[in-house]
């Protein structure tokens, strides 16, 4: 890994009696972008305003190459942000907007260049007199980037960048957005709770609980090989099961049939588990878990089926004939996992 | 970063200029030369007049409530809910008495009703009397006034209130079985009832200070009596009197304050109120126009009244109908003699020093609120408003106790007889109408915007000069144009701290009404009615 740009370093944050954000340490290299993905409550925009510095956190630092701005104000640590309603000056034109953070920066004929240039990185030319209110939520959104970019800052934050957006738009605006920060090479933080959002913009994603970083790593690493129960729940889909395990790696599921699972660190046989399977990779089988069918939903060619059985309900991705609602089946797993239950 | 809590300072500073001045006053009324005494209270609570004087203020302010309530809901409901033949021009005339500042509407009044006004001299002359029909005095003449000028507070509320309720609740009512008087009583004015209750309040508050009608028409109030008491130099009963009716003010504050938070209603939903309907009898609409109109016209009376006295000539009105003769001197005079320009001067300069202070403090007050780590904010949204629960004489004695002492260690300055006294006195009158707008035009802006400028590398000035204050400039300017309108208007705290050197208009209004010299004192009146429109209009355009 390259060498660390942005180090965030044991933050912490409390409210009164909650606690937002607790010893989170994260490091960003240069020119990547990081996106840290969570439900609400837990604490990807506390983090977000810590490192902006509209919030200052209790503990912890914050270094951007090298240097500590923990005590920085916003205004002198250079961050650029785009807020989750843009927050665009209405009073001011498009190119006023832009130019915003050029105050007394070269002359003015430089700044309109830059505002030219800006405006033109985020397809807009020529918008610069047009008023915000004339604009789209998308044009506002590239307005919001094209000025958190414009004082050319050390780190960009993105607050939920496509939230307002609607559905149509998002997929087209995501891959712009990742083209302009591609272009650009700033090194980036973004917030958001969708995790498709999170993995086609970010390098790589942090996810988050209760304030608590729960692991950090690519989309494989996190689908494939995920640390914590949460995670492994939050990023995809994925069917909990109880069981116990009987020996390394392998557990035995309520109703008596085992599986051979992958544990992080050792499990000792007898501990209580949760068993997590991705509906790729379970199937319909002539031996396995019995269970009935109780659901189908049709996802593109295939479904998802599911199906109850001792331990809980499984969801099964398979072709959309392969079974019917009320059918007694039987139900393999190429791949399971399996979490200690206090890890929950 | 050091955790100073913020707003100490502002904190203090209208702590000083507010609460401590009125504590000093009430300390003042068992404190005498020789230490600690309830002397001075004994002779009040002895002296009948002093009762009287106080229960008149209290029956004054409930009275002038229950009539200004009368004329001023049923307007609000007819331009609210009814379309008839002029409503729109009505609409705009209906605000009119707003443009007058207090002493200069009761001297419209007293030019149009009173004793040798028009309307007397026109029954005399066509139902051939001897006198006049009615003398303009005492609480008859107060109560006009007061109802004249502060139905506006209801109608206002009112047509507010009625804006936000959802028709849906109307209808809900209607498919529910109630006819239309049983939606109205069940379902309308309970929904009113938080409009009507500040309504209510700031009624009862501004009569309860009123001090010209009362003043003018020999109606001995408290807020009269505590001046005539100064006047005559007894400042010691002064100060007890104004303890007294600052005690009766925030007794009924508390008490108005307590019921009309009691049942709050909140609404929900966002939906739409019902659109004005059109009468559709022939009949209704045309009796609803002429209502409408003859109403208008009695509103503007007033005004007409002191533009025609203020070009008559000195000394040439006396028996006849209408004045013989007309003049633009009264207005020239103004303008050239220096003695009478300078009230004027000292009027505008005093009065815009006001605003700005006010609206400053306004602002700083307005960006301490919206933060969320200022630890005193819910103090500092209090202190700016409670000058307004203050009436005018009481701020005016206990300023005049405050700053009359040289004690720079407690806070106390000689400011009495000074050129500084009295724009003081109007700024600390003028913040909680500074504040008003100002607060809530804060509460509008988007906290992210202050940030999004500090994230771009704004200073803090730099923020506040391109962003905070051209996006407030609607509230400031409308909450700036109605403090300066108070400030150039104002009578009741004049009377009691001006200096020759500094007098205001209204002083030279009261003079030249002692001297018979109703042209110059309407020419006075004109000029402010005409300053205050003007601001009006400045303070509403967006």
């Amino acid at each position: 890994m390259a060498e660390p740009f942005l180090q965030l370093s044991n933050l912490t944050k409390r409210f009164g009696e909650h606690v937002a954000v607790e010893g989170l340490t994260l490091s960003v290299p240069r020119a990547s972008v990081l996106a840290l993905l969570g439900p609400s409550g837990s604490g990807k925009t506390t983090t977000l305003r810590l490192l902006a510095g509209f919030d200052k956190p209790d503990r912890g630092t914050v270094t951007v190459d090298g240097q500590d701005v923990t005590a920085q104000s916003p205004a002198a640590r250079r961050f650029g942000m785009v807020f989750q309603h843009y927050a665009l000056f209405p009073h001011l034109t498009v190119g006023e907007n832009v130019a915003f953070g050029l105050a007394r920066r070269g002359t003015a004929e430089e700044r309109r260049r830059r505002v030219e240039g800006m405006l033109s990185l985020v397809d807009l030319e020529g918008f610069a007199d047009r008023q915000v209110s004339e604009l789209s939520g998308g044009q506002q959104q590239r307005v919001a980037v094209a000025r958190a970019l414009a004082p050319e800052p050390r780190v960009l934050l993105l607050d939920e960048p496509l939230s307002n957006l609607d559905p149509s738009l998002r997929e087209r605006t995501r891959r712009e957005l990742r083209a302009a920060l591609e272009k650009v090479g700033i090194t980036t933080v973004l917030v958001t709770h969708e995790q498709e959002e999170a993995f086609a913009l970010g390098d790589r994603v942090a996810v988050l609980r209760d304030g608590r970083l729960q692991q950090v790593g690519t989309a494989p690493d996190l689908y494939e090989r995920p640390e914590t129960l949460f995670v492994a729940r939050f990023v995809g889909r994925a069917s909990v099961l109880r069981g116990v395990m009987t020996a390394d790696n392998r557990a035995r599921l309520e109703g008596g049939v085992e599986w051979a699972v992958e544990t992080g660190d050792r499990v000792a046989a007898g501990t209580p588990v949760a068993v997590v399977v991705r509906p790729e990779a379970v199937r319909f089988a002539e031996t396995g878990v019995a269970g009935t069918v109780v659901g189908c939903r049709y996802v593109g060619a295939r479904a998802l089926f599911a199906v109850d059985v001792a331990s809980g309900t499984v969801e099964v991705e398979a072709s959309v004939r392969a079974a019917h609602v009320g059918d007694v089946v039987h139900v393999a797993a190429e791949r399971a996992l399996a979490f200690a239950e206090e890890a929950e | 970063m050091t955790k100073r809590p913020r707003g100490v300072l502002l904190t203090l500073l209208l702590v000083w200029a507010v609460v401590y001045p009125v504590s000093l006053v009430m300390l003042d009324s068992v404190h005498g030369r020789a230490g600690w005494t309830l002397q001075h209270l004994q002779a009040f609570v002895r002296e009948p007049t002093e009762w009287i004087a106080l229960w008149n203020s209290v029956w004054i302010a409930v009275a002038s409530v229950v009539l200004a309530g009368i004329v001023g809901v049923p307007l609000g409901f007819l331009f609210e809910r009814l379309r008839f033949p002029g409503r729109r021009i009505l609409g705009a005339l209906v605000a009119l008495p707003a443009v007058l500042p207090p002493l200069v509407g009761v001297i419209a009044f007293l030019f149009l009703y009173g004793e040798s006004g028009f309307v007397p001299r026109a029954i005399v002359t066509v139902f051939r009397l001897d006198e006049s029909p009615w003398r303009l005095q005492g609480a008859g003449a107060v109560l006009l006034v007061h109802a004249y000028s502060m139905y506006v507070y209801f109608y206002l509320f009112t047509r507010a209130g009625l804006a936000k309720i959802d028709s849906s609740m109307i209808e809900a009512a209607h498919s529910l079985g109630c006819g239309t008087l049983a939606t109205f009583r069940r379902v309308t004015l309970p929904l009113l009832r938080p409009q009507l209750a500040a309504a209510a309040l700031l009624t009862f508050m501004t009569a309860l200070g009123s001090f010209s009608a009362p003043y003018i028409y020999n109606f001995r109030t408290m807020s009269v009596q505590i001046v005539t008491t100064k006047l005559f130099g007894n400042m010691q009963m002064a100060v007890v009197e104004t303890t007294a009716l600052a005690v009766v003010a925030l007794a009924g504050l508390m008490l108005l304050k307590g019921r009309a938070g009691a049942r709050s209603v909140v609404a929900l939903g966002k939906g739409t109120a019902p659109s004005a309907r059109t009468l559709s009898q022939p009949v209704a609409r045309w009796g609803a126009a002429v209502l409408g109109w003859v109403f208008g016209i009695v509103l503007l009376l007033p005004h007409l009244t002191l533009v025609v006295m203020s070009l008559v000539p000195l000394g040439t009105w006396t028996t006849q109908l209408v004045p013989p003769s007309y003049t633009l001197a009264n207005f020239g005079a103004l303008l050239t003699e220096p003695e009478r320009l300078r009230p004027l001067v000292n009027s505008l300069w005093m009065a815009a020093a006001a605003t700005l202070g006010a609206l400053a403090t306004a602002l700083w007050a307005g960006r301490l609120v919206v933060q969320r780590r200022a630890s005193l904010r819910s103090a500092i949204e209090t202190l700016v408003s409670v000058p307004w629960a203050v009436p005018g004489t009481v701020l005016a004695i206990a300023l005049a106790t405050a700053f009359s002492v040289n004690a720079p260690w407690v806070g106390r300055w000689v400011f009495l007889g000074t050129a500084l006294i009295l724009p003081l006195a109007y700024l600390v009158r003028n913040i909680p109408i500074a504040a008003g707008s100002v607060l809530a035009g804060f509460r509008q802006l988007d906290p992210s915007l202050d940030e999004a400028a500090a994230s771009l590398g704004a200073s803090r000035w730099r923020t506040l000069r391109l962003v905070t204050i051209p996006l407030l400039r609607p509230a400031i300017l409308a909450g700036g144009a109605l403090a300066f309108a108070t400030a150039l208007g104002d009578f009741v705290t004049s009377i009691v701290l001006y200096t020759f050197e500094t007098r205001p208009i209204s002083i030279e209004i009261l003079a030249a009404l002692r001297a018979f010299d109703v042209g110059t004192a309407a020419a006075y009146g004109v000029v402010l009615m005409l300053i205050s429109a003007g601001a009006m209009v400045v303070g509403t355009r967006r």
